[in-house]
């Protein structure tokens, strides 16, 4: 609860242009759906504090604060994604301020909530789950994926969506709770498999409940709040959270040489309160509080995540082993999937078309064959030690490399190995795939 | 702002030594470095560098040559981009042409709608699209249901050239018509003496003779079809080259040179294709002496051919016009998944953004029409520059003009960024970058190649010999451009003022990064706030149908003020 800060509010305030004092600005990601009820409750809260609310998506709010670091004019930093938060704080953008809350815990399923180091807040949590559209499902009689597990499943070609995690810092972190979940080897095979099975992979993270929402898809993979606003704004979707998912903070970080530290302090702590957090029970924002308490005011059915029966496979989420492999899997999940998709989505279908002639053959040399295919999707072109060593994963965050250490290539040196390897693998494993049908 | 006529007549006396022309083309080139190529430079000058050392190296471009998936974008995106300039031609051309050449009724209305396509708003398009065409859209949807079957619109490079096509055909429609409309009526009536009609007199005097327009705009589409990044990437298309520079670029925290590499490759690539279209052109004389015949004699048409011509066009219009009618569904309806139609229809989304619009709609005007009068001024000035005078690197003006549409908007972004931050203002209007009027310019640069590309068109089919008599009359080059050169070419800057604004209405990378004040931000701005959440929808597609209303009824005026204009040429032109 205490944080520690290392540089009080002193050093900000004297370099702050105290021009605006009563103005908070604060550059967002979130739809106005989110932030007009908090604004209207903080305002109300401190009568004479105005919230000056500058949206951007994260991608262009982290640009716009690297690029206008020398003359800052904002605030406060409030979005999802907490890998947005620590390429700012790498880039000493944030700043530590002793931010004053109580009844709030350090970790919820398994992730830290806030900043160890005290740079920013996770002020609500957001699970992961199969979004899913009934009337589509209805339609094309398919049964309900309730695991990552069934999206694997044959019958579900061609009727799953999901955003690139290099796109979508939440999709990332299902991909990466899969991977620390079953292990890199199997955690990639499952995300092939399910990959195999989907119709596009979308560049925004919003693009899927999107594409869920009118029926282009029938399922989604999404962060909860898409699936849970969506279906209060009356669209025919429903959520599932599976056994295995990630539960999320989505932050609030104060901006290094803030113009007004204070006022920025007064919204973080307004949002950490039980006041602050009784909003996000909104049915148009819909994302799950941090505090503990707020959950007895909750409506029926809203998803508790410290209940018991929630999500009871949720793991220990290893910050540390993520954060190293960050833009290596970001990088590798591209390459083997998004830019192959056709060619992933044809060695797929491919061996499942050939388990499906053979289902009851028993054909020993089919049977050989398709085991053959299916370990040729499954392989990849490195190993998990080698995706953990700085050496290789050093060539992919060139900004953030240590001067000391030796790497040992370019990215797109890489890249162009892996994607000959992908695509030769898919290739082949199509053909044996369809050796297999071949036979009778 | 740089303007012909002003500084044609003050630089005599500052610059002794200079023309009027040269001290205009100085301040072009002035301007065009401070607001593009110093900015995008400052950007993308990342591909020459070694990454980690930061060392000057090629190797990034080798590597671009070496990477598999490079080729094959490269491949896609040219591929892409033909078949969008041959779809596109079969679209505009029966429009162009039926609308110019026959009295038809309504033919104004016919070529404001013909813009509207270019007026769809980010995140909308795919979204009502995808709605009507997707795989389960209402048309697959009823498809699938009575007959049994699919048809995949929207799926890879097909899907990305119709919407292309779709979206990008208006740039040949509106130059192609001004071309069409320019040419002299004494040439038809020469080519009918000698007995030439219908289809031949088409395909060897009229079309040959509209060429400069209808390169101009096919040259418009092709590199704006390569250069693209909104359509693949909502249609969600990666295996091109500008979704594959954008998504390198953009990722939080990821610093890939490949993306800047392959922006310079799209600047240079785009300039090359330019340079293409001026050798096609060159040797080649376009202009007609006589201004007075309003173009091609319009004919009317016997009963059959009309209702021919009104299928041809309605169905045009339909396809065309298409993710409109999706957008209009969207805006009015309810909930709208998996069914033919919306579940019910409802008025509650134009009140929602009843009380917020009104902002964001008068920001629109201010910056899409500031930035296009801008554009005309600039592309009236490099266009006569470039054609009429024999200033040394004076091709390189439209070069550096043209080579904006190849730069990400999000590029140009982040340069205005780094080249403006810290640059206080005078009389309190803060930092420059955050200054409102950073985005007029932004989007000033941005839509520029449109408005040139159609001075261009207009100026080559005004015969120098007109100029020549003026000033033989006695007339000063000022007050020869003013009274003679731009009044001829009206027909070719308004065409250009519309596309500016029309797309300037709609732009959202640049200015994404630029708003500095929720109270500065222009329609497309609040489009995507409303487009970010489930329940915004609805609003998002009503506020997009506010921002197609408001530029339809800004063309069609325009497009009153043409007419009216040719109306009193013709007129006096008869009395003479």
């Amino acid at each position: 609860m205490n944080r520690i800060s290392a540089f009080s509010a002193f050093a900000l305030m004297m370099t702050s242009a105290a021009a605006f004092a009563d103005t908070v600005t604060v550059v967002t990601s979130f739809p106005r759906d989110l932030t007009d009820p908090f604004k209207a409750a903080f305002e109300a809260a401190h009568p004479g504090t105005t919230l000056e609310v500058v949206s951007r998506n994260t991608n262009a709010a982290v640009s716009h604060l690297q690029e206008t670091r020398s003359a800052n004019t904002i605030d406060l930093m409030w979005a999802s994604a907490p890998d947005a938060f620590e390429v700012l704080k790498e880039e000493e953008l944030l700043a530590k301020v002793d931010v004053k809350f109580e009844g709030i815990p350090d970790v919820i399923g398994g992730y830290p909530v806030h900043d160890p180091d005290g740079t920013y807040f996770g002020f609500a949590a957001s699970g992961y789950g199969i979004m899913y559209n009934t009337r589509y499902v209805q339609a094309n009689d398919l049964p309900i994926a309730r695991e990552w597990e069934d999206l694997k499943r044959a019958e579900y070609n061609g009727h799953v969506a999901m955003s690139s995690p290099s796109r979508s810092g939440t999709t990332h972190l299902t991909v990466e709770t899969v991977l620390q979940g079953e292990g890199w080897d199997q955690g990639w095979a499952t995300w092939k498999w399910i990959s195999g099975n989907m119709n596009t992979v979308t560049e925004r993270s919003f693009g899927v409940p999107d594409a869920v929402n009118s029926g282009a898809t029938g399922f989604g993979i999404v962060i909860d709040f898409f699936g849970l606003a969506s279906k209060a704004s009356g669209f025919p979707v429903e959520l599932v959270y599976p056994s295995v998912t990630a539960i999320v903070p989505a932050n609030i970080g104060i901006i290094a040489n803030a113009p007004n530290p204070e006022g920025a302090k007064q919204f973080v702590e307004f949002l950490l309160s039980p006041e602050g957090q009784k909003v996000l029970l909104d049915p148009a924002i819909m994302r799950l509080p941090v505090d503990p308490k707020i959950y007895a005011s909750a409506p029926d059915g809203f998803p508790n995540p410290f209940s018991e029966e929630f999500a009871p496979g949720a793991i220990e989420f290893d910050v540390d082993k993520s954060g190293v492999r960050y833009n290596l899997v970001n990088s590798l999940f591209d390459v083997l999937v998004t830019y192959r998709l056709d060619d992933l989505r044809g060695a797929v279908a491919a061996v499942q078309k050939a388990e499906a002639a053979h289902a009851d053959t028993g054909n020993k040399e089919a049977g050989a064959l398709i085991a053959e295919a299916r370990a040729l999707i499954e392989a990849m072109p490195i190993t998990e030690a080698e995706a953990q060593d700085p050496a290789f994963t050093q060539v992919f965050t060139i900004s953030r490399a240590e001067p000391g250490t030796e790497v040992v290539g370019r990215q797109a040196e890489i890249e162009q190995a892996w994607d000959s390897f992908a695509v030769e693998n898919y290739r082949k494993a199509k053909e044996l795939a369809d050796q297999a049908t071949a036979m009778k | 702002m740089p303007n012909t006529s002003q500084t044609a007549s003050s630089g005599f006396t500052l610059f002794p030594r200079l023309s009027g022309a040269a001290v205009a083309g100085i301040l072009i080139a002035i301007f065009l470095m401070a607001f593009l190529i110093l900015p995008v430079a400052q950007v993308i000058y990342v591909a020459f560098l070694e990454a980690r050392t930061g060392s000057f190296t090629l190797q990034n471009f080798q590597d671009f040559f070496s990477t598999t998936l490079f080729r094959e974008s490269f491949v896609n995106s040219f591929y892409v981009s033909l078949m969008s300039v041959v779809v596109a031609t079969v679209i505009a051309l029966p429009l162009a042409y039926i609308t110019t050449r026959f009295n038809f009724g309504g033919a104004a209305v016919i070529q404001a709608l013909g813009v509207i396509p270019l007026i769809m708003p980010p995140f909308v398009g795919a979204v009502a699209m995808s709605l009507l065409f997707g795989r389960n859209g209402s048309i697959n949807l009823l498809l699938n249901q009575y007959l049994g079957f699919r048809i995949p619109f929207m799926e890879g490079l097909n899907g990305v050239i119709l919407v292309q096509s779709i979206h990008y055909f208006p740039f040949i429609l509106i130059n192609l018509s001004a071309s069409l409309r320019n040419i002299d009526r004494s040439m038809e009536e020469a080519a009918q003496n000698l007995g030439s009609y219908g289809m031949r007199m088409f395909r060897r005097i009229v079309f040959p003779l509209a060429m400069p327009g209808y390169l101009a705009g096919a040259a418009l589409v092709f590199i704006k079809v390569f250069d693209d990044l909104g359509t693949p990437l909502l249609l969600n298309v990666n295996n091109m080259l500008a979704p594959q520079a954008y998504l390198r670029i953009t990722g939080v925290g990821i610093n890939d040179p490949m993306g800047y590499v392959i922006s310079f490759i799209l600047v240079a690539f785009s300039v090359f294709s330019l340079w293409v279209s001026f050798l096609f052109m060159r040797g080649k004389d376009y202009a007609t002496v006589q201004k007075g015949g309003g173009g091609l004699s319009r004919r009317d048409l016997k009963p059959r051919e009309k209702w021919l011509a009104w299928g041809v066009i309605l169905l045009i219009l339909a396809m065309v016009l298409s993710p409109h009618i999706g957008l209009l569904l969207l805006a009015f309806g309810t909930i709208w998944s998996f069914s033919p139609l919306p579940d019910g229809f409802t008025v509650q989304h134009f009140g929602t953004i009843f009380t917020q619009s009104s902002q964001y709609v008068w920001n629109t005007l201010v910056y899409a029409g500031s930035a296009a009068v801008v554009d005309v001024v600039l592309g009236t000035a490099i266009a006569y520059i470039v054609i009429r005078t024999g200033l040394p690197g004076r091709k390189w003006l439209d070069y550096m003009a043209t080579a904006a549409l190849a730069v990400p908007g999000v590029v140009l972004g982040i340069g205005y960024l780094r080249m403006f931050h810290g640059i206080q203002l005078p009389f309190g209007l803060g930092q420059m970058s955050s200054f409102w009027g950073i985005i007029i310019v932004a989007l000033a640069v941005r839509r520029l190649p449109y408005a040139l590309r159609a001075c261009m068109a207009a100026l080559q089919q005004v015969a120098l010999s007109l100029e020549e008599a003026a000033e033989s009359l006695g007339a000063s080059r000022s007050s020869t451009i003013r009274r003679i050169v731009v009044p001829l070419m009206t027909g070719g800057i308004l065409a250009g003022f519309v596309t500016s604004f029309a797309t300037a209405a709609v732009e959202l990378s640049a200015t994404i990064m630029l708003v500095g004040r929720s109270s500065d931000a222009p329609l497309a701005y609040g489009i995507y706030l409303y487009m970010q959440s489930p329940a915004g929808r609805g609003p998002g597609a009503a506020l997009g149908i506010l921002a197609v209303v408001i530029v339809a009824v800004g063309t069609y005026l325009s497009q009153r003020i043409i007419e009216r204009e040719r109306a009193r040429q013709t007129m006096t032109g008869d009395q003479h």
